[in-house]
Parts: C-alpha cells; structure tokens; sequence
C-alpha cells in the first residue's frame, strides 16, 4: 500500500475540512474499511457499508457518495482505493479519499472501478441519510430526518429507533417520530396515527391520505379525522401567509406612494416621473454595489443615503426646471412630467442598459424564518416591511415635528398668507419636492431587494401609487399607509381564487368604483386645508 | 354666427373648417392621383406603403380630435382614449377574424386559430353577430359608447373631475390592458387579432382596398370634424366650454353640468371607436399594446402640441408627431422617447397653446377682426 499523498478539491467541497495529522494517516481506521468495501463478495457489500457508516469517519459522506457515483476506484498496482474526480479522457484525476489531497492525473487502465450493484445503490439514499442523522450538528440531523419522512423501510426501523434513543434535540426527536410514524401507519398501526396529526408536514399528510382508504374501518376514521385537524391548521397557516404576503405587497405600495403623498397629496403636484425617481434610487443600489464589489450588505446600508440624495436632486433639477413654470396648472403638470419620465427612462437604457441588472441580496436579508412546515417568511420581504414603517415613521416625525413640516402645512393651506408671515414659500416648494422624491428614492433601494431594476421599474409603480395616495385621501399620509397595506392585502386575498393578473384587475376597477363613491378618499381633508 | 341659422350648416360657415375640409380633400385627391396615374418609378408616385401609413395618421387625427372635443371643450383631460380607440379597433377585428372564415391555419369555419389554439369547442356568445358587418359597425360604436356612458355616468355623477379623473381613466385603460392580456378573456390574449383578409368582400391585401381604406378615413375624418365642430357651435357646445371654464357656476346658472359632461364625453368615445376601427384593417393587427396607458398619454401629446380647443391643432398634431415619430424609430430608435419627452416638457412649458395658438398670433396680428375659436366662451 502507498503513501498518502495529496488533496483533492472535490472531497473539500462534499465532506467537511478535516484535518487528520500526517502521522496519523497511515493507521486511519478508514483505509481498513475501504478496502473491505472494495473486496467484499456481494453479499458482504452491506457490511461493510454499515461498517463505514458506523465508523463514524468525517469523510465517509464522500466514499459513499463517490462510490454512489462509479467514482471509487482502486489502483491496480497497490490496491490503493481513491476517489476519481474527473472521469473525462484517457488520464483521470484522482484523489486520497482520507486526506481529500489531490493525486494528480493517472491513466484509466491503471485504475479499476468498484462496482456497485444496483440494489445497494437503491439503499444508498437510506444509508447516506443515517450517515446524515449521526452528524454532530443538529440542523444536519433534522434536515435528514425530514428526507426519510416516506422513504423509511423495515431495515431503517431499527437505527432510526436506536437514533431516538441517543437524540438530544427535541425537533430532530420530532422528525424521527414523525418518520417512523409515517412508516407505522402504513403499516396499519393505529396509534401512530396520533403522531401524524400534529405534524404539517405533506409527507404525513399523503400517508394519513392513503390510511383513509385502507381496509382497516378503525384506522380510515382516525385518520380522517386526523386528516381534519391538520386541515384546520394548514388553512390558519395558510392565512397567516397570505397576510404576510400583503402586508409585504401593501408595505412596497406604501414605500412607492408615500413620496407621491408627500409631492401629490400636500403640495398639488402631479409628478408622472415619481416612478423614475424610484428607478434612480433601485439604479443607486446597483451602482452602490458595483463600487463595492464583496460588500453587497455595506453598499445597501450606504445606498439609503445615496438612493435618498441621487432621487433628491434629480427632484430638485425637475421642480426648478419645469414645475415651477407649471404652478396651478395640474394637467400640465402631468404632461410635463409625464415627458421627464420618457427622457429618464430612456436615459438610463442609452447610458447603461436596457437589459434588467441585477442587485445582489446581501446574506443577513437572503433566505427565511421558518415557523413550521407549512409557514416560512422570507427575510428580505421583512426587512422591506420594517423598512417601509421606518420611513414612514420618520416622514410623520418631519411632517408634524419640524419646523420644514410646521411650514409645508402653512404653505399648503394658505400660500399667501404663509408669505405675509415670512415665510419663504419657494423654498419649501423645494425643500418638500425633495423629500418627496428623496422617499421615492428610498422606495427604490428597498425595492432593488425584492424585483428586477431595470429602465420599466418605475412604470410598474406609477399607477398603483397614484391609486393608493387617491384611496388613501390626498393630503393624508395616515390614509397612504392604511391604503397601501389594505390594498396589497386584498390583492393577496384575491390572488388564489382569481389569478395574478385578475386580482389586480378587480383591484384597480374596486378603487374606480371607490373613487366615485368617495371622490376624497377614505380618509379626506376637513376644513380649510380641503378647499385648495 | 346669429343662433337663428341651421345648426349643421353653422361649422360649414366658419373659415377653419372651410380651410380644413378644403385641405383634407385636396390632399386625399392629391394622394389618390399620385398613387393611381403616376408610375411605378417616378419620383412623385405614392406607394401602397405610403397610402397605408398616410391612413393610419388620419385614424391618429380622428382620435386627437376625439381628445381634443373633451379636453379642449369640456375641460376633461382623458388618459384613456386609447381603450375607447382599442375596442373600436376590438370590434372591428372580431369582424375581420370571423371573415376569414375556414381559411386559417387550423381551417376550422367557426372558430378563429387562436381559440382552436386554446382548445376552445365554441364560440363564446360575445363573439356571435360578429359574422355581419352591420352588427359589427354597429358594435364600433356601442362598445367605446356604452363603456363610456358608464364610466362617465359614475365619474359625473358623484363630481369626479380635474386631476383626479385623469387618474382614474388612466387606472381604467390601464386594467382594460391586463385583462385583454388575459387568453381567457377570449380576444386572443397577448397576440390579439391579426391574419386579416378580406373586408366588406374585398382583399385587405390589394392595393386598390388600401386606397380605398385610406379615403374611407379621409371621409370619416372629415365628417368626424364637422360632428365635433357642429357640437362645439352649438348651445351645447357653450354649455361644454362654460363647464370647462367655471363648472361651479354652470351648475348655479342652473345646467345639468353632469349631462353635458356625458353627452361629449360618450360622443368623443364613439369617435374614438370609430378611429380605432378604421385603424385596424390598415394596420392589420390589434393587440392589447393599444390599450397602455403611455399610448393614451400621448395622444394628449399631439393636441397639446397641435394646440388645444381647435380641433383642427389636434390634427396637426397627430400627423406631425406621428410623422417625426416614423421618421425617428427608423433612423435613431434610441432618440426617439428623448424626443417625445422632450416634446411634452417643451410644449406645456413654452407652448401652452400649441401651433395653432402660434397660428392664431400671426393672423390676429395681420387682421384683427376674427375670433379665435377658442376663445368663444369668453366672447
């Protein structure tokens, strides 16, 4: 037998970093055990897998794997076993399967494959899973019991059992239970039945599916029964999801309208270009991240200030350029604007793509908190949630705290007579298009987390913004936040009896409907503040 | 203009639509002598390409003086003529569909490809009637009219105007969109209705029906004009101007603001329709593009830029902006939407009442004694 020699890439990549000393490597239990494996006649392929399992080898996911795989070979000349890594071409690529050290090239004729049967492949997935059930991390453990729930078969009963017995974690002792519950009632066992019934797991549903049809009277009620009570969960999850989802939906409708509040709903002004606004704040968050490559979380946290200020000016640029030639001229106002967002549009596909970029989701906001089999909340939609409270916490603070708040309501309800008391209307005219469109560009970097940014990212939102600062009641940001969130959630709640697009249909034909109704809004403006 | 005249002889008296009507038939007589008499490789031969494209503008036309009739006159900027546009155009495709008969690709008699497509057994009821080009002209004009009755007829009622109204006919073509994207809707989902062949029994694809098409909205242009002109003239039209300029008042002078508001309203839709009918066997298609919002917003465009509450600027407009819009897409796609955005900043800023208010200057300062026509409420 050889030395041991080099380390591989592949074995890094499947079985975690072990380091064994050099000194050990030459009384490693594990050479022992594979070469068993390979020598074994084919009734003693099972022992000696057991074997490895039970060794308990960090590196014993890899054989297995590898020799699943046709990828475990011996070398003729010293009855060496390695793992093959590249099986392309004459020479093939080998590796020590107890260091993982690469061996470098080696001619296919010199090697010979160990063969693996197809009944023994058949059991791998089972033994690869009991492999996974021993591992020292408890999450690996729980997400392998949850692979078995369905596939356990007689000869899995007695390690799983000899698993619960050792297992310290109550959820992994959940999963166990619940595997071999799944196993016990199709056997027709009818206690196991119990177990079944608190789990939301479809697996235990589609064997609580196949027991109501047994034979066995007694067990087909219980199961029904147990059937219903899981029914009843699922649809309280069910709904609890649904909620998430529109709030989730409701918070982005709020985020994108709140700007247009701010400029539409308190100073009068149509701004059609509100959804490029948050187009450039989306395109700061990408350019954010292609300044600090490495660092997506850093360049989000640093574009909600560069997404507030990019939106800002350019808010400024368009209020002292066209709108305030427009002043008490809505309609034209609207046109106007309406050409700025053509112009802007257009100025991002000439000047960087018309193709969707992509933003990368940094890996505090990427994946989801998950409650239980059946309800998972993805994190980034909670974060734009929170997001979305924050700003609009922040923009109630400004409104109705500051002395730019204090002035933007004078200006708002009595322009002349917030002048004679000094006043400076032109400025506030500024000052709130700016916060208006800095919030837009706000919308923007939360949005870059959740849709494509691309040049047509603001044209999606433009209406569904104006719809909600109309639902809500110009004038009202209270009403933008209760409109916002009610009307993504009965978008939701709509969604699965109707369809994506019909939902939205019926949503937008409802505020129609809505607006004849109440012309204000839910929440209008009362006294003089209504009569501008 | 004394009120004992005939009300439909009264807009034939005024010198714009003298102009108008005079310059629209000698073009139309122009183009028909260059395409038929003059040959092939002369220089001023007009091609069956360019007749085409010279009937779309005039549908354009149609349907800018159809906006220009509500916003112009009654003060109610649309942001949703295109849906009236495109079920005009709907209704006229649903024809045209049923025309083809068993010759489309899957050669069923009923039932159009796309429904064969979609495994579709009959045909759905809004489709019958459909065969009979009475009951589809018919429907060119009951579908944007009944549409807009109920839409105007809520939104005049509980006094949605201004800003607000705008708004909503934009959520209204904007949700005619995503449904007409829908292939359940039964109007052939994103791909819409194409594959024309024959009209009133003639061959779309021959040159002579192109022509033919071509004067057809030539014609409807021009008795389009004169319908909203003769509104404009009449009591009715003072009322519509009165609305548009102090709707508050109207009401306490004791009008019925909200039957006005509707009457021109649904007149514009139908005209709208009407554009939208003749535009589809020229064009040969209709899909639900025709209903986004931005196609509606820019119809607007061309009246301001042709200059609003003239009816003859809106055609102008339409024509000009149409015109620079094929020259551009064709030579520097990219400068296009700079261009219309441009163009909407430029004109609302700087030419608040378009070429036709330029127009106007030049003749009042030349002669002083003709009213301009937009200024008939003031008069």
């Amino acid at each position: 037998m050889g030395i041991i020699r080099s380390l591989t890439l592949l074995l890094i990549a499947l079985v975690s970093v072990s380091s064994l000393p050099a000194s050990a490597q030459d009384d490693d239990p594990g050479r022992e055990l594979l070469v068993n494996l390979a020598e074994a006649p084919n009734s003693g392929v099972e022992e000696a897998l057991n074997a490895i399992v039970s060794s308990g080898h960090p590196r014993a996911r890899g054989w297995l794997e590898a020799y699943g795989n046709n990828r475990l070979s011996r070398v003729k000349d010293t009855g060496q076993v390695v793992v093959v890594l590249n099986n392309r071409g004459r020479d093939w690529e080998i590796a020590n399967p107890l260091t993982g050290e690469n061996m470098g090239e080696m001619s296919r004729r010199e090697l010979d494959r160990i063969a693996i049967n197809n009944a023994i492949r058949g059991q791998l997935e089972g033994i690869l899973a009991m492999l996974d059930l021993n591992a020292p991390d408890p999450d690996v453990r729980e997400a392998s019991a949850q692979d078995m729930m369905g596939k356990v078969d007689a000869s899995l009963i007695e390690p799983l059992e000899a698993r619960l017995e050792l297992e310290e974690s109550a959820q992994v002792r959940n999963r166990i239970e619940e595997a071999l519950a799944i196993y016990r009632v199709g056997e027709g066992d009818i206690e196991a039945v119990d177990v079944l019934a608190g789990s939301l797991h479809p697996r235990a549903r589609a064997a609580l599916n196949q027991a109501v049809r047994s034979d066995d009277p007694v067990l087909a009620k219980k199961a029904g029964q147990a059937l219903g009570t899981i029914e009843q969960k699922l649809k309280l999850n069910r709904a609890a999801e649904t909620l998430y989802f529109g709030l989730s939906l409701g918070s982005v409708l709020v985020l994108a309208a709140i700007g247009l509040a701010i400029t539409f709903g308190v100073m009068g002004v149509i701004n059609m270009a509100h959804g490029e606004l948050i187009m450039l704040g989306a395109y700061t968050t990408w350019g954010m991240q292609q300044l600090l490559p490495g660092q997506p979380g850093l360049a989000l946290i640093l574009s909600i200030p560069a997404g507030f200020m990019v939106a800002a000016t350019a808010g400024i640029i368009i209020e002292r350029s066209v709108i305030q030639f427009l002043k008490g001229r809505p309609l034209e106002t609207l046109l106007a604007t309406f050409g700025i967002s053509l112009i802007l549009q257009q100025l991002v596909r000439t000047v960087i793509s018309p193709q969707n970029r992509t933003v990368v989701t940094p890996e505090w906001m990427s994946g989801s908190l998950v409650i239980n089999d059946a309800l998972s909340l993805t994190l980034n939609r909670m974060y734009v949630l929170g997001f979305a409270l924050v700003v609009f916490a922040a923009l109630m603070l400004i409104m109705r705290k500051t002395r730019l708040g204090l002035e933007v309501r004078a200006v708002t309800q009595n322009r002349n007579m917030a002048r004679s008391m000094g006043i400076r209307a032109t400025r506030v005219d500024i000052m709130t298009f700016a916060l208006g469109s800095g919030v837009a560009g706000l919308a923007g970097v939360a949005l870059s987390q959740l849709t494509n940014v691309g040049p047509n990212l603001g044209q999606n939102y433009i209406i569904d913004s104006f719809m909600v600062v109309v639902f809500g009641g110009v004038g009202n940001l209270w009403g933008t936040l209760i409109a916002g969130l009610s009307l993504g959630t009965i978008n939701q709640l709509l969604e699965p009896w109707a369809g994506a697009v019909l939902a939205k249909i019926i949503v937008l034909v409802f505020i129609i409907l809505f607006i004849q109704k109440r012309p204000k809004g839910l929440f209008p403006q009362k006294g003089r503040a209504a009569e501008g | 203009m004394s009120s004992s005249q005939n009300w439909l002889l009264r807009p034939f008296q005024e010198r714009s639509t003298q102009i108008f009507l005079g310059v629209l038939f000698a073009a139309l007589v122009v183009v028909t002598f260059l395409h038929l008499f003059m040959p092939q490789d002369s220089a001023l031969h007009v091609s069956a390409y360019t007749v085409t494209l010279l009937g779309k503008y005039l549908c354009y036309a149609l349907l800018a003086v159809a906006v220009d009739l509500v916003w112009g006159y009654l003060g109610i900027l649309s942001l949703g003529h295109g849906a009236f546009f495109a079920l005009g155009g709907y209704a006229m495709g649903m024809y045209l569909m049923r025309q083809i008969g068993d010759r489309g690709t899957y050669g069923d008699p009923v039932l159009p490809d796309f429904m064969v497509f979609l495994n579709w057994q009959e045909l759905p009821w809004y489709w019958l009637g459909f065969d009979m080009a009475w009951f589809a002209f018919i429907m060119v004009l009951l579908a944007p009219g009944i549409l807009a009755l109920v839409f105007g007829f809520l939104a005049f009622r509980s006094r949605v105007t201004g800003v607000y109204l705008s708004i909503i006919t934009q959520a209204l073509t904007f949700a005619l969109m995503l449904a007409f994207f829908r292939n359940e809707m039964g109007f052939g989902g994103n791909n819409g209705l194409t594959d024309f062949r024959d009209i009133l029994g003639f061959n779309l694809r021959t040159d002579a029906t192109r022509l033919g098409l071509f004067i057809a909205t030539g014609i409807a242009l021009a008795i389009g004009y004169v319908v909203c002109r003769a509104i404009v003239a009449s009591k009715l039209g003072r009322v519509s101007i009165a609305c548009r300029d102090a709707e508050a008042r109207t009401r306490f002078l004791g009008y019925r603001v909200e039957r006005v508001q509707l009457f021109v309203f649904v007149v514009s839709a139908m005209l709208a329709g009407v554009a939208g009918a003749l535009y589809v066997p020229q064009v040969g298609i209709i899909n639900p593009s025709e209903f986004s919002p931005l196609f509606s917003i820019e119809i607007v465009v061309w009246v301001a830029l042709g200059g609003r509450a003239t009816l003859y600027g809106a055609v102008i407009g339409a024509i000009l902006v149409n015109y620079a819009k094929t020259v551009f897409t064709g030579v520097m796609p990219d400068a296009w939407l700079f261009l219309l955005g441009g163009l909407f900043v430029l004109v609302t800023v700087f030419l608040p009442k378009g070429i036709a208010g330029l127009l106007q200057k030049r003749r009042k300062a030349k002669t002083d004694d003709d009213t301009p026509t937009g200024q008939e409420a003031t008069a």
